[in-house]
């Protein structure tokens, strides 16, 4: 790539104020570096991706309000997590976590256990019980 | 009155985190070590397909080393000696991390993005192997040079320490770390050579998902998505093919550009004239990665279901595989 045709495609670096770095010759064929605002292929694939996570929440929270899945879930999509990571996060195994997916059980829990769940949301019990409603 | 320390650091932007923190914390202390130079030497250049990781439910691919081998291979091959530790409890990270900073002693430190608050929404995912520099500590604000911003920033005590103990794969743990002891005189010319030869065993090596053949393993996925995943699943496996590609942090062309400037440098360092050719190839060979990226973009850009179209970016990776087999031969030899 040519220092001059680094890309200054418009993204979503903008936002905060900052460009990245990128690796380019100059016209002495010697290795330079120059500030990028952005280039379009990644900003559309990181879009993409965004729109892709936006679904999954909007489908979680159908979910929870037609009764087959507790807000739990809806909270761990909002904060990007999988299973997995929302597992760590409240130190309980990913089996345990899928459980508290079920509405039953979920209704069920105890405000020591919700309270795990609010923490690493940064919402109240109340908040998570109500889905924010 | 708070304490105040503020350690006289100079912030240099990078590319790259990892690179970035080494080659700031070298100059810190008084040696002269470009971003280039670091990932040459760590070995940082790498491609590899991760088939039992899922990141935002897609497949994973890395275009570089695993997260802390370029900092350590780095530290070995030049005789820089480094401290790490890692902790269960935040208050013993912060005692710790404090005492450094009255020493003046500016550390690095392993940290995860999602709670990162001065990165832009859209970039904060879960991902735990940033690096970062404290170098201060101001109205109970922790000082930062993030190797990746134009500027230094800073953050709280409280959001400092959620970065350091951020959950989910590679966990950081509280994870600090700094030079403690250097070589007299920084002898980069053996380091050089053992980088690159790492570099091309590893390209090179005959394991189906790694290198030469782990791009060739992933072109041939691509002509299989579309129909086993069906368009639209294919189209975010896609698209985070080219974001693990061009991310913040690969310098362009999945590293390739910031490899073919270590090659430049370091074939101006030894001498030798073959480097500074391979680099004006490793150059072409990265301007060909973004090529693979543009048409990429094109067909999740439109939603384009053709399987032609799946083929034909196929086709480029296997094209970039080819040409990288017949490039890390050479390189082998030219060192």
């Amino acid at each position: 790539m040519k220092k001059k045709e680094v890309p200054q495609d418009k993204s979503n670096l903008e936002s905060a104020n900052f460009r990245e770095l990128c690796y380019a010759v100059d016209e002495n064929g010697e290795y330079t570096t120059e500030n990028s605002t952005g280039w379009e292929p990644k900003t559309v694939a990181l879009k993409n991706a965004i729109e892709e996570i936006n679904e999954r929440i909007e489908d979680a929270k159908s979910r929870v309000l037609k009764g087959e899945t507790s807000p739990i879930e809806y909270y761990m999509e909002l904060h990007k997590m999988d299973v997995g990571i929302l597992a760590s996060y409240v130190g309980f195994w990913q089996w345990k976590v899928k459980r508290h997916f079920k509405p039953s059980v979920f209704k069920k829990l105890s405000d020591k256990t919700l309270n795990k769940y609010a923490e690493v949301f940064e919402i109240s019990i109340e908040e998570l019980k109500s889905m924010g409603r | 009155m708070k304490p105040e320390t503020i350690i006289n650091f100079t912030h240099h932007q990078s590319a790259h985190c990892e690179n970035g923190v080494v080659s700031n914390l070298m100059k810190h202390n008084g040696f002269s070590v470009s971003e280039p130079m670091v990932f040459g030497i760590g070995s940082g250049l790498l491609f590899c397909y991760i088939p039992l990781l899922k990141v935002n439910h897609a497949p994973v691919i890395t275009y570089r080393a695993l997260p802390g081998h370029i900092f350590k291979k780095f530290a070995k091959r030049t005789g820089v000696k480094m401290k790490r530790e890692k902790f269960s409890n935040p208050k013993d990270a912060k005692a710790r991390l404090d005492e450094n900073l009255a020493k003046n002693n500016p550390v690095g430190l392993q940290v995860g993005v999602y709670n990162l608050l001065y990165f832009p929404d859209e970039y904060r995912f879960h991902f735990n192997a940033h690096n970062m520099v404290v170098y201060g500590k101001q109205d109970d604000r922790y000082l930062i040079s993030d190797p990746v911003m134009e500027d230094v920033t800073s953050l709280s005590e409280k959001e400092l320490e959620k970065v350091r103990f951020a959950k989910g794969a590679f966990a950081p743990k509280g994870h600090m770390y700094y030079p403690i002891s250097f070589p007299e005189k920084l002898e980069l010319e053996k380091a050089i050579v053992k980088g690159i030869k790492d570099t091309c065993k590893a390209m090179l090596a005959p394991v189906s998902y790694v290198g030469v053949k782990g791009i060739h393993k992933i072109a041939g996925l691509i002509r299989k998505w579309p129909k086993k995943k069906g368009v639209k699943t294919a189209n975010h496996y896609l698209g985070q093919v080219v974001r693990m590609q061009e991310e913040i942090g690969t310098g362009g062309g999945g590293f390739r550009y910031i490899y073919a400037a270590f090659l430049q440098e370091a074939g101006k360092l030894l001498g030798n004239e073959k480097l500074i050719e391979l680099s004006k190839e490793m150059t072409e060979i990265g301007d060909l990665w973004r090529d693979f990226a543009l048409e990429a973009s094109r067909i999740y850009k439109n939603r384009s279901a053709q399987t032609d179209s799946y083929n034909k970016v196929a086709d480029q990776l296997d094209h970039i595989a080819d040409l990288e087999k017949v490039f890390f031969k050479k390189l082998k030899k030219a060192v």
